[in-house]
């Protein structure tokens, strides 16, 4: 017979999921969070999530042809920065601003280090946080509701004292002052609810660091519910704080890591003087990855025994 | 909890493909010539018995066992020897190989008589006889794992019927037309080596094995349904799942009281204490995205796979990939001239569109292979550090406690080669650092 059988290793078949449908998945999963913010904020929201995203393929693609790697847009990955991003922006920001902060979220954090998979921190906080450092006044300009009266609708966190028990339902529409894709937590916590039933992400993350903030909300005496649900709580502990690269792989080291974000969003919100610890608490964990996945690894079907017997000889 | 928080172990939902499983058993008829390789077994490899132009009859030995880990191969025909070549086992190294052309008749080596077995030297006496081996794929001489050198201490027989891999259905076939077979062999080996109690996993995507299995159950026999997760049938899962014990690393079975027998082989057991007919046939599904009729097939092991082919209506596209065994450990054919060996229970032919190798992309951390891994290893850092030739973080990743199961590579989004990759680095841990 001429035509030659093919020789590989096994295994011989694969999943069906891929990287790509993984991050399509993500896509998928902050569309409705887009349309609230449509509703919420304006058509605005919509033009700065497109530039955002726009730009950050943009600058994979441009930085990835000049430094001759393959052209990794397929991915969807960057797309998923660019929405994530974009959800940390004013609705009113200037269109131009975005694209700085997709520069430095793609080219200096993820690209430079080595693209996808061999980034230190999330690539959206890093942008996030250096636009609120560069530009901060106009990232702080939170847009409002259409139609709202400014006074009456300021950003909840920055007015905690304000807000009784009746306003838990605008919190949960996101019907109130806010950057554009963070207020709407109902649309977010179904978003996460479809990544974890499809699998994408494991709900160790967001269960420890919601229950650890609201633990530490009574702790306190700070409403536990307006302390879930506003700020960028929602959006940071269903698509920031699961992003795989910069979160630890195993159960344990996802419960560690979920603990440590409530801590430090608390600490941030209590004891800080910014309204908004999200951010930074995964930053700062982000960080703490490769420490915590050396700490956590798994306990070996057979080997703890060994070690035992070993020790009793 | 706990158990979730020392090792998710959670497996792969891979594709269960059992679409031969209500297909009864059919026999294959004698083929053109039949091929006996030397290296059937773990262990060293027999060295032939019969010389060219030598006559030999159904069950007469052809190889004669290399050492006290080996194993006998008897011929399934009956014939003339032809020659004795060396052919390209499954893992590529050479290996010598007698050829017999059957004359057709079929006549049973006089020899051939049901085994006296009175006690336990007896027992495993006949076992050694009759050249059986660990028919679930490994080919570990079963005379051997039959002679624990902590016999007093075994008390459960574990019975391998997961059947876990894609596609084959030889296991289910073989609980159900050998049921009695099966119920003999285990009443054997429980009785000689005084084993209290026996477990049989059969995974859930068997209802009917387990049914038939549980009717017929004698006392100490228990039957357990294991979940549908890839890999319930790896030795150290499934005692896991059945016991509850933790095998040891490094260790055997026999170190938590426990053997374990595949569902075939300890149906060849029954069947040979009545016949005294060695392994000279297995029982295979035929299956494949390009196999025109897929079967189950009893066939004459030796057969040349091309013949097994031809058998099952050939292909209906170009092959691209053929596998002895299942998609996710199966080796890989070089050449259809290649014989079925006895510890082959499939054989899967895949189009070139199926082979094809999807494109590796960057690792994403998202701890799949972490998550999956049953042993509790992580896939990725093993890899890392093999990248990096850091044999000492190897040690403590544990890497040479992989047992190659290829759940790592299958879920693996960014489909890197995971398990070949951890292959590799066991192999720069036993050379202290060379690749």
């Amino acid at each position: 017979m001429a035509n030659k059988l093919i020789v590989t290793a096994a295994p011989h078949i694969t999943s069906a999921d891929s990287t790509q449908k993984i991050m399509q998945r993500v896509c998928l999963a902050l569309v409705p969070t887009l349309i609230a913010s449509v509703i919420i904020f304006g058509v605005n929201s919509l033009i700065l999530t497109a530039i955002t995203v726009a730009a950050c393929v943009f600058f994979e693609w441009a930085y990835c042809k000049l430094m001759g790697r393959e052209n990794p847009v397929g991915d969807f990955s960057a797309v998923v920065t660019g929405m994530l991003l974009a959800f940390n922006l004013p609705s009113t920001l200037p269109w131009w601003m975005p694209i700085v902060g997709a520069f430095i979220a793609i080219v200096i954090i993820k690209q430079l280090f080595g693209g996808l998979g061999y980034n230190f921190a999330n690539p959206a906080i890093v942008g996030r946080i250096a636009m609120a450092v560069g530009f901060a006044g106009r990232m702080s300009t939170y847009g409002f509701p259409q139609g709202a009266d400014a006074a009456t609708s300021a950003t909840p966190l920055a007015h905690v004292a304000d807000l009784g028990a009746g306003d838990y339902v605008t919190l949960l529409l996101g019907n109130h002052g806010g950057v554009l894709g963070e207020t709407c937590a109902i649309t977010l916590i179904a978003g996460g609810i479809y990544l974890i039933v499809t699998k994408v992400i494991s709900p160790v993350i967001p269960v420890t660091y919601l229950a650890t903030v609201a633990v530490l909300s009574v702790c306190f005496g700070l409403d536990p519910i307006v302390q879930l649900l506003s700020g960028g709580l929602m959006l940071g502990a269903f698509f920031m704080a699961t992003d795989y690269v910069t979160s630890p792989t195993t159960q344990k080291g996802k419960l560690v890591f979920g603990i440590g974000l409530g801590l430090i969003t608390m600490m941030i919100r209590h004891f800080g003087t910014m309204n908004e610890g999200v951010s930074f608490a995964i930053l700062l964990m982000n960080l703490l990855v490769p420490y915590i996945e050396v700490l956590t690894r798994q306990d070996k079907l057979g080997i703890a025994k060994v070690k035992k017997g070993g020790e009793s000889k | 909890m706990s158990k979730f928080l020392k090792r998710s172990a959670q497996g792969a939902g891979v594709p269960h493909e059992k679409r031969t499983s209500n297909l009864e058993t059919v026999k294959m008829p004698l083929p053109s010539k039949i091929v006996l390789s030397m290296g059937q077994h773990i262990g060293a490899p027999a060295s032939p018995a019969v010389a060219k132009g030598d006559q030999v009859y159904v069950g007469s030995v052809v190889g004669k066992a290399g050492g006290f880990v080996s194993s006998d191969i008897h011929s399934g025909v009956s014939g003339v020897v032809d020659s004795i070549i060396t052919i390209t086992a499954p893992n590529g190294a050479p290996q010598t190989a007698v050829v017999i052309i059957p004359d057709g008749e079929q006549k049973v080596d006089p020899s051939i008589a049901p085994p006296v077995v009175t006690d336990l030297k007896s027992f495993q006496d006949a076992v050694r006889a009759s050249g059986l081996v660990g028919l679930g794929g490994a080919g570990f001489p079963t005379a051997v794992k039959l002679a624990p050198k902590n016999l007093d201490e075994i008390d459960t027989l574990v019975i391998n019927g997961a059947e876990c891999e894609p596609y084959i259905t030889s296991d289910n076939r073989c609980f159900l037309e050998d049921t009695q077979f099966i119920m003999d062999g285990i009443q054997a080996v429980m009785k000689y080596l005084e084993i209290p109690k026996c477990i049989i996993g059969i995974e859930g995507n068997k209802p009917e094995a387990i049914a038939k299995m549980k009717s017929v159950a004698t006392q100490g026999v228990e039957v357990k349904e294991l979940p549908c997760r890839y890999p319930q049938g790896a030795e150290k899962v499934l005692i896991e799942n059945c016991t509850g014990r933790e095998v040891p690393f490094p260790g055997l079975p026999s170190d938590v009281g426990v053997i374990v027998m595949n569902v075939t082989s300890v149906a060849f057991v029954g069947k040979y204490l009545k016949t005294g007919m060695p392994l000279v046939t297995k029982r295979l599904t035929v299956d494949g995205d390009i196999i025109k009729e897929p079967k189950n097939v009893e066939v004459i092991i030796g057969t040349p796979v091309q013949e097994l082919m031809d058998f099952c209506g050939g292909f209906t596209d170009e092959p691209g990939k053929v596998l002895y065994g299942g998609p996710m450990m199966g080796n890989c054919l070089a050449s259809l001239d290649q014989p079925i060996l006895k510890n082959n229970n499939a054989v899967l032919a895949f189009s070139k569109k199926m082979a094809q190798t999807p494109k590796v992309t960057n690792c994403i951390h998202c701890g799949r292979c972490t998550n999956a891994c049953p042993l509790g290893l992580s896939a990725k850092e093993i890899v890392q550090a093999y990248n990096a030739g850091n044999v000492e973080l190897l040690q403590e990743l544990n890497a040479d406690l992989c047992m190659s199961c290829g759940t790592c590579s299958f879920v693996c989004p960014a489909k890197r080669p995971l398990a070949p990759s951890i292959a590799l680095a066991k192999i720069m841990m036993k050379n202290g650092g060379k690749k």
